[in-house]
C-alpha cells in the first residue's frame, strides 16, 4: 500500500514525459491527485509499515493527509490553469508536479534520517522548476534564491544528521544507525554535545525550507513569482513536510531528555518569524508577498506551539491543517485575481470584489480566515494555542503573541481590503473566473469553515495521537 | 596516508577561495571530488561498500559533475570572476580563520577514541564552511555552485566516517541528488544568462523590499 502510494506518482511522471496530449496530461495529474487523495483516506491509520526505513505514525498520517488533500485541489486548478496557457506547454510541469508528489509522500513516510534527508532535497529540486513556469527574469530570480538557498540550508540539515549518527559512535552505540526508532530508543546514551550540535544544524536546515525567520528569504521571492498553484502547494504542502521533518529532531532530543532545550530555541525562533512577519507586512504592496509573510507569521506559529508544548502541541498541530488549506485558497484565488490585473500590486489591483465577485470573495474570505476570525478553522486553534500558553503559564508570551497578531490583522487588512473594496475596473483582459478555477479554492474555504464549526472526533483523536508522538518520552 | 589526501583537501579550498580563474577553480574542484573518493577506502579497507562509494563519488565528483559545469561555462563564455564581494585576500584570510576555528571545534567536542589522532573531522567541518564562504563572497552563479559542490563534499567527507549509518542506498541517493542539483543549476544558469546577457547574480536584485 505504501510502495503504491509513493510509486503511483512517480509512474505517472513518467507517462506524463511520454504522452503526446496536453489535455490527457493535464487530467493524468488530476486523476494520479485523486487517487492519491483515496489511497490515504481508505489506508488512513492502517498503512503498514514497508521495511524499517519507511512506516507511518499518528504525526505523518496527519501531514500525509493534509498534504495530498492540498495537492488534489490543487491539480484540478491545474487542469483550469493549463487550459488558458495552452501556448506554454504543460509537459514538463505535470512532471515536475507529480515528482513533487512522490519526493512529499517520500519524506513524509521515511523513518530513517538518510532518507528523509534525500527525499526532501528531492522535493526542492522537483519544485525550483516550477517556480520558472512564468519564465522571466524576475521569476527567474526567485528561482535561483530558492534553488541555492535551500539546498545549501539542506547541506546544513545534512551535517545535523551526520553529528546525530557520531554521537552515537562517540558513545560507542550499537547500532550505529540513523533509523528513527533506533535513535529514539538508543537517545538518553547519545553523546549531548554532539546531539545538541546536530540539533542545531537540523533545525537551521530544515528551517530555511520550512521558511522561519531569519532563514525566510527565500519565501516571498519564491511565493510571489511562482504561479499561484505553485505557492499554494509550497505554502501549504512543503512547509509542513519541513516542520514534520524538524518535528522529528525535537522527538530525539525529547527522548534524550533535552526536550525543554529543543523546545527553548523553537519558541524563541518562532517569536522571531512571527515579529518579522508583522513588521514586513504593514504597507505591502504585493498581494503575493504579503502572503510570503502571512507563510512566514504561520510557522511561526506553529513553532511556537511545540515550543510550549502540552495542549499547544494539539493546537500547532490543528493549525497545520488550518494554515495549509486557509493558504490553498489564499493563494488560488490571488492567482485568479493577479491574471486578471495583469498585477500583483495594490498600485493596480482594487476593487477585486466588485470587479471579480467569486475570486475576490474567496481573497477576502480568505484573509479573514487566516488572520484568525471566526468562525474560520486558524480561530479556533489560535485560540487553542493561546489556551495552551496559558496552561502552561506563559501568560507573557501569550500578550506578545496577541499583540504580534494583532498587527499582523492591522496590516494585512490594510492590503487585502485596499485590493479587494472599492469601484469595479474595466478590464481588458479574456481571464474570466471559471469553475476549475474556482471551484477549489472554495472547497478548501468550506473545509475551513467546517473545521471552525466542527471538529470531527476521529480527526481530533488523530490530532491527539499526533500531538503524543510529539511529546512522548521513554 | 589518510591525513595527507585530506591535508591535500585542505590545500584544495584555500586554491578555491583564491583563484580569480572560473576554469581552474573547476579543476581544482574536480581534483578534490577526485581525492575524495580515496577516503573511503582508506578508512574503512577495501570491499564492496567502500569500493562503490569510490566508484560513484570519482565518477560524479570528479568526472561528470566537473564537465557539467565546464560544458556551462564554455555556453556562457565567461572565465574570470570579475568583482567579488570581498577581495581575494580578505576571503584568504576568513578561509584561514574558518579552518583554524574547525580545529578548535573539533578539540573542543568529544571524539571517538579512533579518531583522536585524525584530520578527518577537522578538514570537514573546515571544507564545509569553506565552500560557505566561497558561496558567501562571490557573485557569479557559477562560483556560488563551486561553493555549493565544496560544501557537499565537506559533507562526504564526514559522511565517510559514519559509513556505518548510511546504508548505501542512501549514500547513492545523496549522490543523485547532488548530481540533478547541479545539472538543475546549470540549467538555471543558462537561462540566467539568456535573460540577463552576464551570469552575475548582481543583476538578481529586482526582488526585494
Amino acid at each position: 500500500m505504501l510502495l503504491l502510494l509513493m510509486l503511483l506518482p512517480l509512474a505517472a511522471a513518467l507517462l506524463a514525459l511520454l504522452l503526446p496530449w496536453h489535455q490527457g496530461r493535464s487530467w493524468l495529474l488530476a486523476g494520479c491527485a485523486s487517487l492519491h487523495l483515496a489511497l490515504c483516506l481508505f489506508a488512513f491509520d492502517r498503512m503498514m509499515p514497508l521495511g524499517s526505513w519507511f512506516g507511518f505514525d499518528a504525526l505523518s498520517h496527519l501531514v500525509l493527509l493534509v498534504t495530498s488533500l492540498l495537492f488534489c485541489g490543487c491539480s484540478f486548478y491545474a487542469v483550469g490553469y493549463f487550459n488558458i496557457h495552452r501556448e506554454r506547454g504543460n509537459r514538463v510541469i505535470v512532471f515536475c508536479l507529480l515528482l513533487f508528489l512522490a519526493t512529499m509522500t517520500m519524506a513524509i513516510a521515511a523513518r530513517h534520517f538518510g532518507v528523509l534527508w534525500v527525499a526532501v532535497e528531492g522535493t526542492t529540486l522537483a519544485s525550483a522548476p516550477l517556480i520558472y513556469y512564468n519564465r522571466n527574469r524576475l521569476s527567474i530570480e526567485a528561482t535561483w534564491k530558492y534553488l541555492l538557498l535551500c539546498s545549501v540550508g539542506i547541506g546544513l540539515a545534512m551535517v545535523g544528521i551526520l553529528f546525530f549518527a557520531y554521537a552515537a559512535l562517540v558513545s560507542q552505540l550499537q547500532p550505529v544507525s540513523l533509523q528513527l526508532d533506533v535513535l529514539l530508543s538508543q537517545a538518553p546514551q547519545l553523546a549531548p554535545a554532539w546531539l545538541h550540535a546536530g540539533y542545531a544544524f537540523l533545525l537551521v536546515g530544515f528551517g530555511t525550507k520550512m521558511g522561519l525567520a531569519p532563514l525566510h528569504s527565500w519565501k516571498p521571492d519564491a511565493y510571489g513569482e511562482a504561479p499561484g498553484l505553485v505557492g499554494a502547494l509550497l505554502a501549504g504542502g512543503l512547509t509542513s513536510v519541513a516542520f514534520l521533518a524538524i518535528l522529528r529532531a525535537v522527538q530525539v532530543m525529547t527522548a534524550a531528555g533535552d526536550g525543554p532545550l529543543a523546545r527553548q530555541i523553537l519558541l524563541v525562533l518562532g517569536l522571531l518569524s512571527l515579529l518579522l512577519a508583522a513588521v514586513f507586512m504593514v504597507r505591502q504592496p504585493d498581494i503575493k508577498r504579503l502572503l510570503a509573510y502571512s507563510s512566514v507569521e504561520h510557522m511561526g506559529l506553529l513553532a511556537i506551539g511545540i515550543g510550549i508544548g502540552g495542549l499547544a502541541t494539539f493546537a500547532a498541530l490543528l493549525h497545520l491543517i488550518n494554515n495549509a488549506l486557509t493558504k490553498g485558497c489564499l493563494f488560488l484565488s490571488a492567482g485568479n485575481i493577479q491574471r486578471a490585473y495583469a498585477s500583483k500590486r495594490l498600485s493596480e489591483v482594487r476593487g477585486a470584489l466588485a470587479t471579480l465577485p467569486l475570486s475576490g470573495g474567496l481573497f477576502l474570505a480568505g484573509f479573514l480566515a487566516i488572520t484568525g476570525s471566526p468562525p474560520f478553522g486558524p480561530f479556533i486553534s489560535e485560540f487553542t494555542l493561546l489556551r495552551g500558553m496559558m496552561a502552561a503559564d506563559r501568560g507573557g508570551i501569550a500578550l506578545l503573541v496577541l499583540v504580534l497578531l494583532a498587527l499582523v490583522f492591522v496590516g494585512m487588512a490594510a492590503t487585502a481590503l485596499t485590493a479587494t473594496q472599492g469601484e469595479a475596473v474595466k478590464l481588458d483582459t479574456p481571464y474570466a473566473d471559471r469553475p476549475l478555477l474556482v471551484v477549489p479554492p472554495l472547497c478548501f474555504l468550506l473545509l475551513v469553515l467546517l473545521l471552525g464549526l466542527y471538529l470531527p472526533e476521529p480527526l481530533q483523536q488523530a490530532l491527539q495521537a499526533a500531538a503524543a508522538v510529539v511529546e512522548v518520552r521513554s | 596516508m589518510t591525513n595527507i589526501v585530506l591535508l591535500l583537501i585542505l590545500l584544495i579550498n584555500f586554491y578555491a577561495l583564491g583563484t580569480a580563474r572560473l576554469v581552474a577553480g573547476i579543476r581544482a574542484v574536480a581534483l578534490q571530488g577526485a581525492l575524495l573518493a580515496l577516503l573511503p577506502p582508506l578508512a574503512h579497507g577495501l570491499h564492496g561498500h567502500t569500493l562503490f562509494l569510490t566508484l560513484v563519488s570519482l565518477s560524479l565528483k570528479g568526472l561528470l559533475i566537473p564537465w557539467l559545469l565546464q560544458r556551462a561555462i564554455r555556453e556562457v563564455r565567461i572565465r574570470r570572476e570579475i568583482e567579488p564581494l570581498i577581495g581575494y585576500v580578505p576571503t584568504l584570510i576568513l578561509g584561514t580563520l574558518v579552518t583554524v576555528g574547525s580545529f578548535l571545534f573539533s578539540d573542543f567536542l568529544p571524539l571517538a577514541p579512533e579518531h583522536y589522532r585524525s584530520l578527518f573531522i577537522p578538514a570537514a567541518l573546515a571544507t564545509l564552511f569553506s565552500g560557505f564562504l566561497l558561496l558567501m563572497t562571490r557573485r557569479k552563479a557559477i562560483t556560488q555552485v563551486l561553493g555549493y559542490l565544496i560544501m557537499e563534499n565537506g559533507i562526504f567527507i564526514f559522511a565517510v566516517l559514519l559509513a556505518e549509518a548510511m546504508p548505501l542506498t542512501v549514500e547513492a541517493g545523496v549522490l543523485l541528488d547532488l548530481l540533478v542539483a547541479t545539472f538543475v543549476m546549470g540549467i538555471v544558469m543558462n537561462q540566467i544568462n539568456r535573460e540577463f546577457a552576464a551570469l552575475s547574480t548582481r543583476s538578481l536584485t529586482a526582488l526585494k523590499e
